[in-house]
């Protein structure tokens, strides 16, 4: 399946993917309604790492054998028929398993209601992730390896 | 000390847009802007802003403007402008030369804006270029005073040994840019570039790193005054050589690549060690007359097996046209000139805007001087120097010249907002710097996309142009000063230019 990787030789860290990401998962869709207007603000699911001037993004690698899928309690976790990692929610219990197996440190935490997950979702309904098109110096891309 | 200088420029930010994501305070490279968690507000500091535009085009908001500072410094604007007082008082309070980067933007005479092309209507046709062929490709090198044909049976052959010759599909190169001057990333995409439009780049003095060794038949390799990088390898490698003597930018002027600047890799290049200054002399220390430089020109072409044409690259000032009939009798197969608007990675302001002459004037005398002593066939001409656009290049060919180098605009093309800071290393853009984490701010596969795209919209409009005027081949353009006439010029202009004025 395609998957979103990143480029680290031109990883600027500017971090205009997580602030696309927020806005892909803010209620309004509006940039500036995403960060002035709604509260709890919407989650990024993706995360710049930076320690000059190595910066890359890290975010959900779908993983084929994913572990987060597995140490699921509820069944939350899931794969959907794309193999993509798929978070459900209403399903979750916040006992935050999956944050402790994930390799990538890709799950955070999101206490803004019932203190469950958050994780990318390749931002359903678009045809590429926010992240990949809002990249300004195509340091991440969306394609199948 | 309390300084007395205004910042150049306001920043205006909107309030009811920014978000404070702070994409502003990690792109500005001289700290411009921070965040403060107490306000939760990012604020500038204006002194520090250099007016590049990193932040206005990256800030998702566009909640950001830089302008520049209106508020005027003392009421005479007429002779004591804002940059006069500026540069005083930075001199009052540094007792020091005054750098800049870039071309100059004093406002002397754009020629190029002075000069109109002709076009054909009815009597002979014009020609589209959509539908018929139209030949751009361009040959650089020394030319044989006469062709011998013989023929053997049926078919005829060439008798006459040709001396080594580039070959070019636009008549567009990439002007010497060195690395050290620009990030390797930069380098890397004009080689990619040239590769893929069929045309050259030019290492500058900076030598050729190790890895760009492959793109050696799109490489022209610089012999400067610091000798940097040049070994036998380097002279291989390349498909031609050049000399620079000068440079439009600050012709009579050597360079300073600042230790800072010599990291690792640009040591290996260059050939000289880690953090130590790279000082390229004013003069070539072996090179005090043309005599002497036909030695360096002959040492080349030796090493060479006289397998590459030898360049020399001048600066375009007062007697550029004698200068270069005497290169042209030392053997040089190219010779480029270098126009005032030329531009640098670092030089003295003064310099800058006062040494040499628009590259329009040079390019007619020089080409006029070869052509009345009958050696114009024994050099191509490259010329340089603030070529804007593809208007700019069609006439510059009609001029005289055979191909153009351009620089200004293929940094633009990547980013460059001529900020002409270029000397602090610290391009927010990724071109003139060497720290890494802004070095990755060029993408070479998106640089490379842009300067290829450049190179083909200035090819297709060149061909427009070339349509119109009922010539389908750029060789029949070459010094064809009919195809040009002067508007707002003078009687002398007119006469330097060789063109007549429009209306006659």
């Amino acid at each position: 399946m395609k998957k979103v990787y990143p480029k680290e030789d031109v990883c600027i860290g500017c971090r205009l993917c997580e602030i696309h990401c927020l806005v892909q998962h803010s209620k309004s869709k509006d940039i500036i309604k995403a960060f002035k207007k709604e509260f709890p603000r919407a989650l990024k699911r993706i995360r710049v790492e930076e320690k000059r001037p190595v910066s890359f993004a890290v975010q959900c690698r779908h993983c084929s054998d994913a572990p987060c899928v597995a140490a699921c309690l509820t069944g939350a976790m899931s794969k959907d028929e794309r193999g993509a990692v798929l978070h459900n929610p209403d399903k979750c219990i916040g006992c935050w398993t999956c944050i402790m197996v994930c390799p990538f440190g890709a799950i955070q935490t999101d206490k803004r209601g019932k203190r469950i997950v958050a994780k990318c979702d390749l931002c359903p309904g678009e045809e590429t992730p926010v992240c990949v098109v809002h990249c300004p110096n195509r340091a991440l891309v969306y394609e199948e390896r | 000390m309390k300084s007395y200088i205004p910042g150049n420029f306001k920043i205006d930010r909107d309030a009811d847009k920014c978000i404070a994501c702070e994409v502003c305070v990690r792109q500005c490279s001289y700290e411009v802007h921070a965040y403060d968690a107490e306000e939760d507000a990012v604020q500038a500091d204006e002194s520090l802003c250099t007016g590049c535009q990193r932040c206005v085009v990256f800030c998702p908001t566009e909640a950001l403007g830089v302008q520049p500072n209106s508020n005027p410094g003392s009421k005479n604007q007429g002779h004591w402008t804002d940059n006069d007082r500026k540069r005083v008082l930075k001199q009052a309070e540094t007792g020091g030369v005054l750098l800049t980067g870039m071309g100059t933007d004093k406002p002397y005479p754009i020629y190029w804006d002075n000069m109109v092309l002709n076009a054909s209507q009815v009597t002979n046709p014009s020609i589209d270029p959509l539908r018929e062929p139209m030949e751009l490709r361009t040959y650089l090198g020394r030319k044989p005073d006469m062709l011998e044909i013989e023929s053997r049976d049926t078919c005829p052959s060439l008798k006459t040994t040709l001396a080594p010759q580039l070959k070019l599909e636009v008549p567009i190169l990439f002007s010497a840019i060195s690395y050290g001057a620009v990030s390797y990333n930069v380098c890397e995409s004009m080689a990619r570039a040239s590769k893929a439009a069929g045309t050259f780049w030019n290492t500058g003095e900076g030598g050729l790193h190790k890895n760009l060794h492959g793109y050696g038949n799109n490489t022209i390799v610089q012999v400067a005054s610091g000798r940097f990088g040049v070994d036998k390898n380097y002279l291989d490698v390349a498909a031609a050589v050049e000399i620079k003597i000068g440079q439009g930018a600050k012709p009579g002027i050597g360079g300073h690549l600042p230790g800072e600047k010599v990291t690792e890799p640009i040591s290996e290049t260059r050939m000289i060690p880690v953090g130590t200054d790279a000082i390229s002399p004013a003069p070539h220390h072996d090179i005090y007359s043309i005599e002497d430089l036909s030695q360096l020109i002959y040492a080349l072409k030796e090493a060479t097996n006289y397998t590459k044409p030898i360049c020399v690259k001048i600066a375009a000032v007062h007697n550029a046209a004698a200068i270069a009939s005497g290169i042209v009798r030392a053997g040089a197969d190219i010779i480029a000139i270098d126009g005032i608007r030329g531009g640098t990675g670092a030089a003295p302001t003064v310099i800058r805007d006062n040494v040499g002459i628009p590259i329009e004037l040079a390019l007619a005398a020089v080409d006029q001087r070869l052509r009345d002593e009958g050696i114009r066939n024994q050099a191509s001409i490259i010329a340089a120097g603030g070529f804007r656009n593809s208007a700019d290049i069609v006439k510059a060919i009609a001029l005289g010249a055979d191909a153009v180098y351009i620089a200004t605009s293929a940094l633009i093309a990547i980013g460059c907002t001529v900020c002409q800071m270029c000397y602090t290393g610290k391009c927010p853009w990724g071109i003139t710097t060497q720290q890494p984490h802004l070095v990755k701010r060029i993408n070479p596969d998106i640089a490379t996309e842009r300067l290829t795209n450049l190179l083909r919209g200035w090819a297709l409009e060149i061909k427009e142009m070339l349509g119109g005027m009922g010539i389908n081949a750029i060789e029949s353009l070459r010094g064809n000063r009919l195809h040009l006439r002067g508007v707002g010029l003078t009687d002398t202009e007119l006469d330097i230019l060789g063109i007549l004025p429009a209306g006659r």
